[in-house]
């Protein structure tokens, strides 16, 4: 029996081994993958997965898993790309294919999906990889291959501010500038505040707090008591009450989803803890705010940088109603209102404003094209914020604005951040 | 495990024992298709575009860790839900002794298993005064416990961040690509652990395993210490996971809390069950099953991953309790008697 | 001293919920000897159940009865077809096809339901009972009272009726159950479908406060495991102290102790399973099992 098993093995094993082939040359050379070249004044540049009516991306999201409430951004991206290619042939004249796999948000399967997409479906280059674990198992391989990693779907600063890795680039404003607008905001409103922060014991939770730490130095703002969670802890009540102890008069909700609306409820019930209560973007999205019940989270403090379809002072937005009528068009099953499909959009419209300014239609030129925005407008983003890069400067957007919620929607008010100005740019 | 009740083995049980195996086939041909399936191993990342060859090198990886698992659970009858935490420790060694102390990543191959054995053995003295359920709650906590703990100790292990390693660079002399010499490194390794786990079974050892899995109490009447040998056949398997986890370290170059929940616990389990409990080439199709299922199911439903894994592996339990390598098994001997 | 106080009403809620869970973990034990690694997950589907009845427009006190029946028959049904062919089979098979059945059921859900969180409507009322500066929240309470009538019906059932005789017979030992004319197939049946009963009871106690999604048990399981090996897994009461002292443990680990801290607390479960298990296997409730060869 054991016999059978390995000669089963062994033929699958030859079976494939007769099926792949790989160039016997190119392979002691470390196997570029079949990639080709431009001529012309873009003379040796990778045109791997682009033609002239062709553009093939790939991204890797958590379709699968805990995680996987973000699988909705990759069908907002596919439904731009969709009617693009329909109704305005495309690209700049190419034909978008768009790829999605799946990690699990699974670091090594991310590299998996990684080099499934560059190796065997060779596409142009990854249209975001989701999450700080996953992006960074696969941004070595990336930028050894020279393949464009573009918008990761992360807010880390490490994609801006390392330099190893130019081929890597975010697009959401990063967790620290997130942080340094809510540290703005309350040095100008509340300028003894002592807040009281629940963060996730992740990258990203850190990030955010040890930025709001470091923007509120030196200031009167404190930070007085901090607790942390687990994604795998059922609940963050007892964190909550640990919080609720120190009397602070304001809670920082650093949290994912699930674990937003828990601390939004519970600090909905505690009627002797009244803080003024800013809860960061990756839960501000409505659908976390309603399961607690809209009369709960009256006067919550957030920050945005892209339209919300919920709010109705976009109803008459030009880009929000061509979203809404594309979505439907395009993604029928999908609820425009779910705002994971609006940053879907809002991305797939950045990335088709960065490829029609690159000068080359090839891997370098994408990568020389995110790198050199300058103060691109993108109909999906709030009015006033841009993306703006550089040889410096490797975030593409840095501004927010502040929102409250009121009644059954958020409500942006002051003017547009931008945290460039107001802290200088970020470093390492 | 107790009870009078059980007498026939061949029906449910999951590990019965496998002593036809000369019987029918002769032992050259055995030879034969081992020496032919090592042939195909080598011959392979000649002829496969490197990221196949990359799908093969953790299908290895993922076989070395099934093959310490079925040390425990096919061969000593005890249940780990918590083996996903020894590969993590052997990816954590190798990793802290690559990125904070400047260790040739080879020597932590030794290293990293020696840690996963110890830690196995500390763990494996109260562990197994527990009977079977009772060990699978304790090593579920263990698994559980393992995420936050590598985060509280931000200084050694680089917290939830993570830790980012440079990738293994293959020797001039050998003119492999990096993708064929990690796959060299990772069927090196598989070789040596299953051969070394084959010999390990052939042992004493391997006997008394055995007959404590088959009949517990017999086999104490018979005068083999059972908390002795169950505890050695947890610190075995659990230094196998740690040997994976540091070839995991070499391959993916990059280890996060976040990458060794209990999801991977539960999907080690879940491919020895499919591959194949109590036997040397179960692991491997163990590990095929966890590399190529879920891509390939994702294709169906996003969610379709997870239904097709519970799904197989009742229905493994059910029709086939030896797994994939049982029922090529019954298959193959099916023929000569068609003959 | 209020501070306090209120750190160990916190955990009693917490406790409260896990014992919920671990009673139903306690009740298929009784019945049928094994551990149910899926019973957190079927706890989840059926509250999805009950959360779709409402989304039909059903009110809440119509669909929780129509929950528990569906979850009855739903237990029996999959005791029926999955369970039955591996019965009297090792340990080691039981368990791995309750594994097989906590990831179908974990990714089914996902497929059906997606992963967006859900709302659940609280049967209790808001508020909270304020006594000497320290408040316990009148759902806290409900949760509490709930469990107590379950593990009081429980111990009825076990000690009381004649099911609860057999059941224990079968538990005991099948083969001598048969032979006395206990219908062991049906006995394990019900088993499964009192269980996944209690196991809705508890989802639907914990959604309000954990809000429904598909990974909402998951976490809760491993103080559940906790909170049945404290108290013994033969032993409703036990079940319920088990949890209230897991819960409380937890949280004031969390909150008094600096190295623990919020972020370590999870091993506290497992503290209290390994440290049961070598000092009282058999739990504070429960009854040492003395196994004949």
């Amino acid at each position: 029996m054991r016999v059978s098993a390995i000669g089963c093995t062994a033929l699958l094993l030859l079976a494939v081994a007769a099926c792949g082939g790989r160039d016997t040359g190119e392979a002691a050379g470390g196997g570029t993958g079949g990639g080709t070249a431009a001529s012309g004044q873009c003379a040796g540049q990778q045109t791997t997965g682009i033609t002239d009516t062709s553009i093939k991306l790939g991204g890797i999201y958590p379709l699968s898993g805990p995680a996987s409430a973000y699988g909705d951004i990759p069908k907002g991206i596919k439904a731009y790309f969709d009617y693009v290619n329909a109704e305005q042939n495309g690209i700049g004249g190419r034909k978008v294919e768009f790829v999605v796999r799946d990690d699990g948000y699974q670091p090594p399967k991310a590299v998996e999906e990684a080099r499934r997409l560059v190796e065997q479906e060779e596409v142009f280059a990854l249209f975001q990889t989701l999450g700080t674990p996953s992006t960074t198992a696969v941004w070595d391989y990336t930028n050894q291959r020279k393949v464009p990693q573009i918008f990761v779907a992360t807010g880390a600063s490490q994609w801006g501010t390392d330099t190893s890795h130019p081929w890597t680039i975010g697009w959401q404003p990063n967790y620290v500038s997130e942080s340094r607008v809510y540290a703005q905001y309350l040095k100008k409103e509340k300028p003894d505040a002592k807040v009281a922060v629940l963060y996730q014991n992740d990258d990203f939770g850190k990030d955010l707090l040890n930025g709001f730490k470091r923007a509120t130095d030196g200031s009167q703002v404190q930070v007085v008591a901090e607790q942390s969670y687990e994604v795998s802890d059922p609940s963050v009540d007892p964190q909550m009450r640990n919080l609720a102890e120190s009397k602070a008069d304001v809670f920082l909700n650093v949290t994912t989803p699930k674990f937003g609306s828990q601390a939004l409820a519970a600090d909905a019930k505690n009627t002797s803890w009244n803080p003024l209560h800013i809860v960061n973007n990756v839960a501000a999205s409505v659908t976390v705010l309603q399961p607690v019940g809209f009369e709960n989270v009256q006067g919550v403090v957030s920050s945005t940088y892209y339209k919300d379809p919920n709010d109705p002072i976009w109803a008459d937005d030009a880009e929000m109603k061509l979203y809404r009528q594309k979505m439907e068009q395009y993604a029928p099953g999908a609820d425009p209102n779910v705002p994971y499909h609006a940053f879907g959009w809002a991305v797939a419209s950045s990335f088709h404003k960065a490829m029609d300014a690159a000068a080359c239609p090839t891997r370098e030129g994408l990568r020389d094209s995110v790198r050199n925005l300058q103060n691109v407008q993108v109909d999906m983003l709030l009015p006033g914020v841009t993306m703006q890069t550089g040889q410096d400067d490797g975030f593409p957007i840095e501004s927010m604005q502040l929102m409250q919620f009121k009644g059954e929607r958020w409500e942006l008010f002051g003017d547009v951040i931008d945290t460039r100005k107001e802290f200088g740019p970020l470093t390492n | 495990m107790s009870g009078p009740t059980k007498v026939d083995d061949t029906t449910a049980a999951p590990a019965p024992a496998r002593k036809r195996r000369s019987g029918t086939i002769p032992a050259r041909w055995r030879w034969i298709a081992l020496a032919l399936l090592l042939a195909a191993a080598v011959y392979a990342p000649f002829q496969l575009v490197p990221f196949h060859v990359f799908q093969l090198t953790m299908v290895l990886v993922y076989a070395v860790a099934l093959l310490g698992l079925n040390l425990l659970v096919g061969h000593a009858g005890q249940i780990s839900l918590g083996h996903g935490a020894f590969f993590a420790i052997g990816a954590y060694t190798s990793a802290v002794l690559v990125d904070r102390l400047d260790v040739p990543y080879l020597l932590t191959l030794p290293l990293a298993a020696a840690v996963a054995f110890l830690v196995g053995f500390g763990l494996g003295v109260p562990a197994m005064r527990l009977r079977g359920l009772y060990l699978a709650l304790v090593t579920l906590a263990i698994a559980i416990f393992l995420v936050p703990l590598l985060k509280r100790f931000e200084e050694l292990t680089g917290g939830s961040m993570g830790l980012t390693l440079p990738k293994p660079v293959p020797p001039a002399w050998s003119g492999l690509a990096e993708d064929q010499w990690l796959y060299f490194l990772a069927l090196g390794v598989a070789v040596l652990a299953f051969l070394v786990a084959a010999s390990l079974l052939r042992s004493r050892v391997g006997r008394a395993l055995h007959a404590v899995r088959d009949n517990e109490i017999a086999a104490e009447v018979m005068g083999v210490r059972l908390s002795s040998y169950k505890t050695l056949a947890f610190a075995w398997s659990a230094m196998f996971a740690g040997v994976a986890g540091c070839v995991y370290t070499w391959v993916i170059g990059f280890v996060s809390p976040d990458s060794f929940t209990v999801n991977l616990s539960i999907t080690l389990l879940a491919g020895l069950v499919v591959g194949g409990l109590g036997s040397l080439s179960g692991p491997v199709l163990g590990g095929l099953f966890v590399m190529f299922v879920p891509s390939i199911s994702q294709d169906i439903n996003d969610a379709a991953p997870g239904v097709i894994f519970g799904l197989l592996i009742i229905l493994v339990m059910y029709v086939a309790p030896q797994g994939l390598a049982g029922l090529a098994g019954r298959l193959i001997k099916k023929i000569p008697r068609k003959e | 001293m209020a501070g306090f106080l209120q750190q160990v009403v916190q955990g009693l809620g917490a406790g409260a919920i896990y014992a919920s869970l671990a009673l139903a973990l306690v009740l298929i034990y009784q019945f049928t000897g094994i551990v149910n690694f899926a019973q957190g997950e079927l706890a989840m589907f059926s509250t999805y159940v009950a959360w779709q009845c409402m989304a039909a427009g059903l009110p809440f006190w119509v669909a929780l009865p129509l929950t528990l029946v569906v979850s009855f028959a739903g237990g029996m049904l999959i005791e029926r077809v999955i369970i039955r062919p591996v019965e009297g089979a090792p340990e080691l098979t039981i368990v791995i096809v309750t594994v097989g059945l906590f990831i179908f059921v974990n990714a089914a859900a996902g497929w059906i339901w997606t992963f967006l969180i859900k709302d659940f409507p609280n049967p209790f009322p808001g508020g909270a009972l304020e006594l000497g500066g320290v408040s316990l929240s009148f759902s806290t309470l409900g949760v509490l009272g709930v469990v107590a009538l379950v593990m009081g019906l429980l111990y009825l059932l076990f000690q009381h009726t004649k099911i609860g005789l057999g059941m224990r017979a079968v538990a005991a030992n099948p083969a001598s159950a048969r032979l006395v004319g206990i219908r062991v197939g049906w006995t394990l049946a019900l088993g499964w479908g009192l269980a996944a009963t209690v196991g809705a009871v508890s989802g639907v106690l914990v959604a309000p406060l954990l809000f429904l999604e598909p990974n909402m048990m998951a976490g809760v399981l491993i103080y559940a495991f906790a909170a049945a090996t404290l108290g013994g897994f033969d032993s409703p009461l036990g079940a319920v102290v088990g949890g209230l002292v897991v819960g409380v443990a937890e949280t004031l680990a969390g909150a008094y102790v600096g190295f623990i801290g919020s972020d370590l607390k999870v091993g506290v479960p497992l503290v209290i399973i390994l440290g049961v298990l070598l000092l009282r296997p058999q739990g504070l409730f429960g009854r040492a099992a003395v196994e004949r060869a």
